[in-house]
């Protein structure tokens, strides 16, 4: 059913938004390469599943892939701050996206098609509606534990959280291995979903849409990454006729809310 | 390989490296000055680029064509500075960067929906050899670079603006406390970037014979490698990099083939460098 397709697509997005406001609106660390972990988490599952892989396999492995190389951004972060970080993930997307081509046992250029569901279409549902609701449960039980009065810390003020005696890397590490692994998972479904992967679909200008859904909705509180996913999400399938447009839209937007109203719908002055 | 594809190379190179160099320039000084990644100026190259072909659309004229490169490079560089980048300057910095990059997007497909996805052709310069393997357009776009960046010398070491620009790198503070207008200095900035940028395009442009929405793409980011390679707000250790990086991609593509993948190795470099010298290559301590 074409209703049931967009939420699946919608809850995927939502999923992305919730890991990336993990580590950008909770632990303040801008990381512009969302969408390298997602594709090597769609990457992961998806050869897996093409060898027949039952579905909880290829979603450890999925996870599993993009928390490895989620720890390796997380510890570039440790030594890197603001811009040079924000370039640094931007690099690194790139240098994903070049990977995946350059490597014949992904597919190269073609990517990787035929992956099957490995799941019942309503159970595939069930299983996303399940793992939104944990990723909400790991978002919240973050956001509201000492670590997530860690993150807000480091936030707000890396020096001063440091000078309270937080272990500033551990809590960094922390929030890179849960935001990439709950985007390895979406990866997994997505691949499942869409049944086929190229490389560019993973490059930055995906992770600019991701950061701006999350921009957009309002970073750091848990209903503005859902709302900005949704919203932009929603707003691209319901007006399929803006596609030419869209991103003179995005663009637009993501300037406007920055200059306007940086804190996103949602947001709160802080 | 014998001398004469070598220089072919070292032209192509050199003149690829000029207009990195040209763009970089303006990045690396609004870095400097106000500490944002002014990424949409590659939106501005291409703004001045599309400028330029049609200038020389309707006039057939190539000075005619630069100028109004330039001109338009420059009024849209001072109309992000004004309405963008300095209401943003109280925010963290990567408001101003998130949004810098919507405005990039939002100017590369508006280009797309103006004037059609495909490439326009700017055949100002005939591509003949001059000397030896050297061609028209690789002596033009060297020479006007060199000319260039000769007059931003002249401009950021001699004079009172330049003065003022090197205060306000330094110490913000320090210098408005001292009668820096600063507003004003960042004005400059953006319109001696923008301008820059508006002729580099309109170089570029003529230099492949083609114009088209997405031209800016590669610079944008690119653009971010170099001026990091550079030392962030290094005025000449961005040309030098910029220059590094025009001539090594010439010859890597000579010898290694299309198959390498440039963008890949050149972002996997600009982390390494980050991590291990984040100061730049030519910098000698951190700032």
């Amino acid at each position: 059913m074409y209703v049931v397709t967009i939420l699946e697509l919608l809850l995927i997005y939502a999923l992305l938004t919730l890991s990336l406001n993990l580590v950008v609106g909770l632990a303040g660390q801008v990381n512009l390469g969302h969408a390298a972990f997602f594709g090597i988490g769609a990457y992961a599952g998806g050869t897996l599943l093409k060898a027949g892989a039952p579905f909880p396999v290829a979603l450890a492995a999925g996870a599993a892939a993009a928390t490895a190389l989620g720890l390796v951004l997380g510890a570039v972060s440790l030594r890197l701050r603001g811009d040079y970080l924000a370039i640094a993930t931007i690099g690194f997307n790139f240098a994903v996206v070049a990977a995946l081509l350059y490597t014949p046992y992904f597919g190269g250029a073609y990517g990787l098609s035929g992956i099957p569901r490995g799941l019942a279409p309503s159970t595939y549902l069930l299983a996303l509606l399940a793992t939104f609701g944990l990723a909400v449960f790991i978002h919240e039980r973050v956001r509201n534990s000492e670590s997530g009065y860690a993150f807000v810390a480091l936030r707000d003020s890396e020096v001063a959280a440091e000078a309270l005696g937080l272990n500033v890397n551990r809590f960094k590490l922390v929030a890179f291995a849960l935001s990439t692994a709950l985007a390895g998972v979406a990866g997994v479904f997505y691949a499942a979903y869409i049944g086929t992967l190229r490389p560019e679909d993973f490059g930055f200008p995906l992770s600019v849409t991701l950061m701006a859904m999350l921009v957009v909705g309002g970073m750091g509180g848990l209903w503005g990454p859902i709302l900005g996913a949704f919203l932009l999400g929603g707003f691209a399938q319901a007006f399929a006729f803006v596609h030419n447009y869209q991103a003179v839209l995005y663009g637009l937007l993501l300037a406007l809310v920055m200059r306007y109203r940086p804190q996103g719908i949602l947001g709160r002055v802080s | 390989m014998d001398l004469f594809t070598l220089t072919a190379l070292l032209g192509d190179g050199l003149a690829v490296g000029s207009i990195y160099a040209l763009t970089a320039l303006g990045l690396t000084l609004v870095y400097g000055l106000l500490r944002v990644l002014h990424v949409a100026h590659a939106g501005v190259y291409a703004v001045g680029a599309y400028a330029g072909w049609w200038a020389f659309q309707k006039t057939g004229s190539f000075g005619l064509a630069l100028g109004t490169g330039a001109v338009a490079g420059a009024l849209l560089g001072l109309f992000l500075e004004a309405w963008f980048y300095r209401p943003l300057l109280s925010r963290p910095p990567h408001v101003a960067l998130i949004g810098s990059i919507g405005l990039f997007l939002a100017v590369g497909d508006l280009l797309r929906i103006l004037f059609g996805p495909y490439q326009q052709s700017l055949p100002a310069l005939a591509p003949a050899p001059v000397v030896g393997m050297l061609t028209a357009p690789q002596l033009v776009v060297v020479g006007a670079t060199a000319v260039l960046l000769l007059g931003v010398y002249f401009v950021v070491e001699q004079t009172r603006l330049g003065l003022g620009w090197r205060a306000m790198a330094q110490d913000a503070l320090t210098a408005a406390a001292l009668g820096v207008d600063l507003p004003l200095m960042s004005r400059l900035a953006f319109l001696a970037a923008s301008l820059l940028a508006g002729l580099a395009g309109v170089l570029v442009g003529a230099y492949y014979n083609q114009v088209y929405p997405t031209m800016g793409a590669v610079l944008a980011y690119k653009g971010l490698a170099i001026v990091v390679l550079g030392g962030l707000g290094n005025l000449w250790g961005t040309v030098a990099a910029a220059l590094l990086l025009g001539l090594l991609e010439s010859l890597a593509v000579a010898y290694l083939g299309h198959r390498f993948p440039p963008e890949g190795v050149a972002f996997v470099a600009l982390i390494l460098v980050l991590l291990f010298r984040p100061q730049g290559l030519f910098s000698r301590a951190r700032r």
